[in-house]
C-alpha cells in the first residue's frame, strides 16, 4: 500500500516535469526567467504583429517563447537570442530600434532639433540683451 | 503674426507629425515579414516522420543537389487545400516538392493528403515550429525555392496560384 502510494506520488510529480514546455512554462531559475520575460516583451509576434510574443496566443508566438527560454537556459545572453531571431526574420521582429545607417535619421533628428532649438533661443536671448 | 510666417513653421510641422502619428495609432497595419535567410546558408534543422514510410525534411537532405520547392503547410489550414491542385501540377511537370507540416498530427496529415492529393516527395512534421523559425517562415502556406546548394533563393508567402507558376519556375531554373 505504502509503496503504491509513493509510486503514485512519484508519477504525479514526474509527469509535469516530463511535459515541460517552455512555450507556456517558466524557467526554474527566477533570474533567467526575468531575463527571458524582458526579452519576450520586446520581440514581435510575426503573425499578430502589434503584439509582443509574451502576450500573444498564436502558436508561432509560443514557438518563439520556447526558443527564447531554451536558449537563455542554455546560457545565451538575451541580445544573442534577439540576434538569432533577427538573422531569421530581420529587424522588424525586434521592437528595440537598432543603430545602423538606415536608422541614423531616427536617432539624429531629435538631436538636431534640440540643437536648432538651443541656437534659436540663444539668439533670441542675445537680441533681447542688446 | 503675419510678419514672420517662418516662425510658425515648426509648430505646423509638429502638428502635422502629431496628426500623422495619431492616424498611425488608429491603423497599425499588417506587414509581410519576409524571411531573412534568403540567399544565406540554410540553418540546421530536422523534422519528424509525418507519414509512415515517407522520409522527413531536413536541412541536410535539402543540400543533396536537387533544386526544389519546400512548402510549409498544415492540415488545419484552409488556404493550403486551395493551393494543392497547383502544387500537383508543378509536380506533374517534374518539380520536386517537399512539405513541412506545422503544428499538426500524423493522422490529420494522412487524411489531408488522402482528401486533397499528395504533391510531396518528402513530408516532415514540425510540431513545435522549429524548422519554420529556422527558415524565417511566419505562417502557412508559404513556399520556398531551394537551390542545389540548399540555399533559399525565393520565398512565396500565401497561396500559390496559377499566376505564380512562371515566377516560381524562373527562380527554380535560375538556380541551375
Amino acid at each position: 500500500m505504502m509503496r503504491r502510494l509513493l509510486l503514485a506520488i512519484f508519477l504525479l510529480t514526474a509527469a509535469p516535469l516530463a511535459a515541460q514546455d517552455y512555450a507556456h512554462e517558466a524557467l526554474a531559475d527566477p533570474a533567467q526567467e526575468a531575463a527571458a520575460i524582458e526579452l519576450m516583451d520586446s520581440l514581435r509576434c510575426v503573425v499578430c504583429q502589434g503584439q509582443p510574443i509574451s502576450g500573444s496566443n498564436a502558436d508561432i508566438a509560443g514557438d518563439m517563447r520556447r526558443i527564447v527560454r531554451e536558449r537563455i537556459a542554455a546560457g545565451e545572453t538575451p541580445e544573442q537570442v534577439r540576434e538569432w531571431l533577427i538573422t531569421r526574420y530581420g529587424d522588424f521582429v525586434s521592437f528595440k530600434p537598432v543603430v545602423k545607417p538606415a536608422t541614423w535619421g531616427l536617432w539624429l533628428v531629435p538631436l538636431a532639433a534640440l540643437l536648432l532649438g538651443l541656437v534659436l533661443v540663444s539668439r533670441r536671448v542675445r537680441l533681447r540683451r542688446n | 503674426m503675419m510678419r514672420k510666417p517662418l516662425l510658425w513653421l515648426p509648430m505646423v510641422l509638429g502638428l502635422g507629425l502629431f496628426v500623422l502619428f495619431y492616424l498611425g495609432l488608429e491603423n497599425p497595419g499588417q506587414r509581410i515579414i519576409n524571411s531573412n535567410v534568403i540567399g544565406r546558408e540554410l540553418p540546421e534543422f530536422s523534422t519528424q516522420v509525418a507519414v509512415e514510410g515517407v522520409e522527413p525534411v531536413s536541412s541536410e537532405n535539402l543540400r543533396d543537389g536537387n533544386p526544389r520547392l519546400v512548402n510549409v503547410f498544415a492540415s488545419w489550414c484552409a488556404p493550403c487545400i486551395q493551393e494543392i491542385p497547383v502544387l500537383l501540377r508543378l509536380r506533374a511537370q517534374g518539380i520536386e516538392i517537399d512539405g513541412i507540416a506545422v503544428h499538426d498530427r500524423p493522422a490529420d496529415i494522412s487524411r489531408f493528403l488522402a482528401e486533397n492529393g499528395n504533391p510531396y516527395r518528402r513530408i516532415g512534421l514540425d510540431n513545435e515550429g522549429r524548422s519554420q523559425l529556422e527558415i524565417g517562415s511566419s505562417g502557412v502556406p508559404e513556399t520556398f525555392v531551394i537551390d542545389r546548394e540548399g540555399r533559399i533563393v525565393y520565398q512565396h508567402i500565401g497561396i500559390v496560384t496559377e499566376q505564380d507558376i512562371p515566377e516560381i519556375l524562373a527562380r527554380l531554373g535560375g538556380t541551375g
